[in-house]
C-alpha cells in the first residue's frame, strides 16, 4: 500500500505550526518525487503534543508528536526514506506503546469518534466512517418520527451545552407543536472562555453535526436549519460550509431527503457577532432575527414559539454530534455508559496549569481526580493542585478536598459548580482565587445584556468590591455584601447568564474564604498574585550589588552602590515586580 | 454592560470617505429579507474593516433599515467597530485558560512595544490591539490571533517578536 502521511490541521494544531509542517512535507514529497499520499485531519485531542503527524505504512500506524519545521526533515529522512521510525517521538502506535498511549486508552470516544481520524473536508471519508448511515437507516427501515424520538429518549442523553435538559423530551415538545414551518438550530456559539470542544467537533467532524440536525429535523418536522456559529471560529465556519455543500450535492439536504416524501430541509451557517449572552436560546433567536441578543421571558418556550414565532428546537453541537451514533446503534449503546441520571459520555476541555492540555471524552461518572491526574497527567511543574473551574463563568471552583467528585450533572451541581459545556480549567497554588472570581465577574459584567437591573448593576457593584479587595482596599463586611448581592442577582435575573453569574464568587467564598480574609484583613495575597498586596525585599546575603534592580526600578526606590548590598525603600515601591524578574541572583524575596 | 458610547464628532474627523458603492451588490442581495440587519452590517465591516457613519445612512436610505435599530445592534455586539482600524488586528485572548497563564503580560508587552493602549491603533495604521474573550485554543495558552493566524504558547518577548516580523515584512 501507499504510505500515508496525515497532518493534524485543527485550529490549535495550526497555531502550534502544523500548517508550516504540512507545507514542508508537501515540498519534500514533490522535490524527492516520493510516492506518498499526504492528507489532513483535525484535532485528535492531544493538544499538548501538537503539531501531530501520523504516518501509516506497510508496517503499521505511527502517530508522532511535537513535529515542527525543525525536525520534520529528520522524520522524512529516517521514517519515510529509510523506513526507520523515530521511536522517541511516537506518541501512539499499534506496534508498540507510544509515550502517550494511556491518554487514548482511558477514553470512550462517541462524540469525538471521527475527530482526528478522517479528513473533515471529504464527505467520502466521512461516509466510510458511517456518516449519514443513520438517516439512511431511518429512510430504508421507514422509521417514524416517534421511533427516532424514542431512541433518543432511551439513550438518556441530556443537553451537552450545560443546561442538561433531556434532548428526547425537548424534541417531543417541538414535535407536539403543530405548524407548517419549524426550525432546528444548532447552537455553536461556544462562548465559555476555557472551552473548545465544540470548535474541535465543528472543525473535525462537521458531517456528524449536520446529520444530527437532519435527524432532529426529521423527528420534529423542521423545514429550516441554522447553525449559529461564533465568528471567532473561521476554520469551523469554512469547514461547515464545505460540508453543507457536499451534503447538498449528495442529496442529504434538499427536497425529499433520502427518498422520504415531504422531508425537505436546508441548513445554513449564521455567523454570530460576538455576544456571550447569545448562547442563551431566546437571545440566540433574537440575534438570528437581526436584533440585539437579549433574552426574553419564557414561557412561551422556543419549542412553542421560537424563531419568527415558529416552533424551534435548539441543541448544542456536542448533543447533535452524538445523535447519529445513538440512532444508528440504538439508545442502549449509549446509555450503557454513565451513571443512573447522567447517561453516556462527555467531552471535556482540559486547560490551565495541567500537563496534558487537550480534549478528552470519558463516560459520565469519572472522578475529577481520574481526569486531571490520570488522563491529564497532573499539574504543570508538579506544583500543588488547588482547584478546578468547571462550567465557565456560570460555574464554580471545585477545591482539592472534593477532587473525588464524580463528574455527572447532579454531583457537580451539589458542589455549587455546574457541568456547563465541559471546560475544565485547572489551577495550582499560584492562582489567586479572589482574582479568579474577579476575572469571571468582569466577564459576566461586560457580557450582561443590560435588560435586568440586578444583572446589569449588581454585577458591576460586585466587580467593584472584588477589584477593591484585590487592590488591598477590602473592608470588613465585603464578603457578606458579596453574598447578599449574589442572592439578589440570582433571583432577579431573567436568563441563565444572570442567574449563574455569582456562582464563581459564591464557590470561591465557600471553599476559599480564608483567601478572601487574608486579602481583606491581613492585606496579603497568599498566592502572591495580587500585585498591590505584595512586598518586595532584598535578601542581603544573596545580593551581589550588580545594580540591575536599581537601574530598572521605575520609581528609583532602590538604593545602593555598585558591589554593595541594595535596599528597597517600601514607601516608594509600586510593586511592579521589575526588580524581582530582573534579578539574576534570586536575591529578591516576595511575600 | 454591552454598550459602547458613540461620539459623532471624533468620528467625522477621523474617517476618510470610503467607496460606499462597494455595498451595492450586498444591499441588492439582502433587501427586504427578514433578519438582514446583522449580515448587512457584517458585510459592511468586511468591506471597510469598520462601519463608517455614511454606511449607516446608505443602509437606511437604500435597504430601509432604521438608524436606531442599526446603532442598537452595532453597539451591542463586540464584533462591530465604529472607528477605522489598523491593517493588522492583534487579538490577545483573555479567556480563562489564557488568564491563568498570564495573558496580561502579552497585552502589557504589546502596549509597551506598539506605544498604544488596549483598543487603540498605531499611528502608522498598521496595528490595532484588542483584548478578546476565548479564541478556543486554550491548550496553547496564552494565545493571540492576527488576521486568521493564531499564535500559541507565547510570552511577552515572543509576541513582540511576531509584531516586529510583521512590521519588517510590511516595510519590504
Amino acid at each position: 500500500m501507499k504510505t500515508k502521511i496525515i497532518v493534524g490541521l485543527g485550529s490549535c494544531g495550526i497555531a502550534a505550526g502544523a500548517g508550516k509542517v504540512y507545507n514542508m512535507i508537501k515540498q519534500l514529497v514533490e522535490v524527492d518525487k516520493l510516492d506518498i499520499e499526504l492528507k489532513q485531519t483535525s484535532c485528535i485531542g492531544m493538544c499538548y503534543r501538537e503539531p501531530l503527524v501520523e504516518v501509516i505504512d506497510n508496517t503499521g500506524r505511527y502517530l508522532y508528536g511535537d513535529i515542527t519545521i525543525d525536525n520534520v526533515t529528520e522524520l522524512m529522512d529516517r521514517h519515510i526514506e529509510n523506513g526507520e521510525p523515530i521511536r522517541e517521538l511516537v506518541v501512539e502506535s499499534d506496534l508498540f506503546r507510544g509515550s502517550e498511549q494511556g491518554y487514548s486508552e482511558g477514553q470512550v470516544k462517541i462524540a469525538l469518534r471521527n475527530c482526528g481520524y478522517m479528513d473533515p473536508e471529504s464527505i467520502e471519508e466521512a461516509e466510510d466512517r458511517k456518516a449519514y448511515k443513520a438517516i439512511r437507516m431511518v429512510a430504508e427501515d421507514k422509521l417514524s418520527q416517534d421511533d427516532v424520538i424514542k431512541s433518543v429518549l432511551e439513550s438518556g442523553i441530556r443537553g451537552r451545552g450545560g443546561g442538561g435538559f433531556s434532548t428526547g423530551l425537548k424534541w417531543r415538545f417541538a414535535n407536539n407543536n403543530k405548524s407548517d414551518t419549524k426550525y432546528i438550530i444548532c447552537n455553536a456559539d461556544e462562548g465559555d472562555p476555557g472551552a473548545f470542544m465544540d470548535r474541535s467537533l465543528l472543525e473535525g467532524d462537521p458531517h456528524a453535526i449536520i446529520e444530527g440536525m437532519i435527524l432532529g429535523a426529521y423527528a420534529i418536522g423542521a423545514t429550516g436549519g441554522i447553525i449559529y456559529c461564533r465568528a471567532e471560529y473561521p476554520l469551523a465556519i469554512k469547514r461547515l460550509n464545505i460540508a453543507l455543500h457536499q451534503a447538498r450535492e449528495k442529496g442529504y439536504l434538499g427536497n425529499n431527503i433520502m427518498g422520504i416524501k415531504g422531508f425537505n430541509l436546508d441548513i445554513y451557517v449564521k455567523e454570530g457577532a460576538g455576544a456571550f449572552v447569545c448562547g442563551e436560546e431566546t437571545a440566540l433567536i433574537a440575534s438570528v432575527e437581526g436584533e440585539r441578543g437579549m433574552p426574553r421571558k419564557r414561557p412561551p418556550f422556543p419549542a412553542e414559539s421560537g424563531l419568527w414565532k415558529k416552533p424551534t428546537n435548539i441543541n448544542n453541537v456536542e448533543t447533535f454530534a452524538n445523535i447519529p451514533y445513538i440512532v444508528l446503534n440504538g439508545g442502549d449503546a449509549y446509555n450503557k455508559y454513565g451513571t443512573v441520571k447522567s447517561k453516556g459520555t462527555k467531552v471535556f476541555a482540559l486547560t490551565g496549569k495541567i500537563k496534558h492540555g487537550g480534549l478528552v471524552e470519558v463516560p459520565m461518572g469519572f472522578s475529577i481526580r481520574e481526569i486531571i491526574f490520570g488522563l491529564g497527567g497532573g499539574i504543570q511543574d508538579d506544583k500543588k493542585f488547588k482547584a478546578v473551574q468547571l462550567g465557565g463563568p456560570s460555574g464554580g471552583c471545585i477545591p482539592e478536598h472534593l477532587i473525588d467528585t464524580a463528574v455527572d450533572y447532579d454531583s457537580v451541581n451539589a458542589t455549587g459548580a455546574i457541568m456547563g459545556s465541559g471546560g475544565m480549567v485547572v489551577m495550582d497554588e499560584t492562582t489567586c482565587m479572589v482574582d479568579m472570581a474577579r476575572f469571571f465577574l468582569n466577564f459576566t459584567q461586560e457580557e450582561s445584556c443590560g435588560k435586568c437591573t440586578f444583572c446589569r448593576i449588581g454585577t458591576k457593584r460586585m466587580l467593584e468590591i472584588l477589584t477593591r479587595i484585590t487592590e488591598g482596599k477590602g473592608e470588613d463586611g465585603d464578603i457578606e455584601k458579596l453574598e447578599e448581592l449574589s442572592e439578589q442577582i440570582k433571583d432577579g435575573s431573567l436568563c441563565g447568564l444572570g442567574q449563574t453569574a455569582p456562582n464563581p464568587v459564591l464557590t470561591t467564598i465557600r471553599y476559599f474564604r480564608d483567601e478572601y480574609e487574608a486579602h481583606i484583613n491581613d492585606k496579603k495575597c497568599p498566592a502572591k498574585h495580587c500585585k498591590a498586596l505584595l512586598t518586595y525585599e532584598i535578601i542581603p546575603d544573596m545580593c551581589t550589588g550588580c545594580t540591575v534592580c536599581a537601574v530598572k526600578c521605575p520609581t528609583d526606590t532602590i538604593s545602593g552602590k555598585r558591589k554593595e548590598i541594595h535596599f528597597i525603600h517600601q514607601e516608594g515601591c509600586i510593586q511592579c515586580g521589575e526588580c524581582f524578574s530582573r534579578c539574576n541572583f534570586d536575591a529578591i524575596k516576595v511575600y | 454592560m454591552r454598550v459602547k458610547r458613540i461620539s459623532l464628532k471624533d468620528k467625522q474627523e477621523q474617517q476618510e470617505a470610503e467607496n460606499l458603492s462597494l455595498m451595492n451588490p450586498m444591499i441588492e442581495e439582502y433587501r427586504g429579507k427578514k433578519g438582514n440587519l446583522i449580515p448587512l452590517l457584517q458585510g459592511v465591516q468586511t468591506l471597510f474593516g469598520y462601519i463608517p457613519h455614511e454606511a449607516f445612512l446608505k443602509l437606511h436610505d437604500e435597504a430601509g433599515l432604521k438608524l436606531a435599530d442599526m446603532y442598537g445592534v452595532a453597539t451591542f455586539y463586540a464584533q462591530f467597530r465604529l472607528n477605522p482600524v489598523g491593517k493588522h488586528i492583534i487579538k490577545v485572548c483573555h479567556g480563562t485558560a489564557c488568564h491563568v497563564q498570564n495573558a496580561m503580560k502579552l497585552t502589557e508587552a504589546l502596549m509597551e512595544s506598539l506605544k498604544i493602549k488596549d483598543g487603540e491603533t498605531t499611528e502608522d495604521n498598521l496595528f490595532t490591539l484588542e483584548s478578546v474573550a476565548c479564541l478556543g485554543c486554550c491548550s496553547l495558552a496564552p494565545v493571540m490571533m492576527i488576521g486568521e493566524e493564531t499564535y500559541g504558547k507565547l510570552d511577552g518577548k515572543k509576541s513582540v517578536k511576531i509584531i516586529k516580523e510583521i512590521r519588517l515584512s510590511e516595510k519590504n
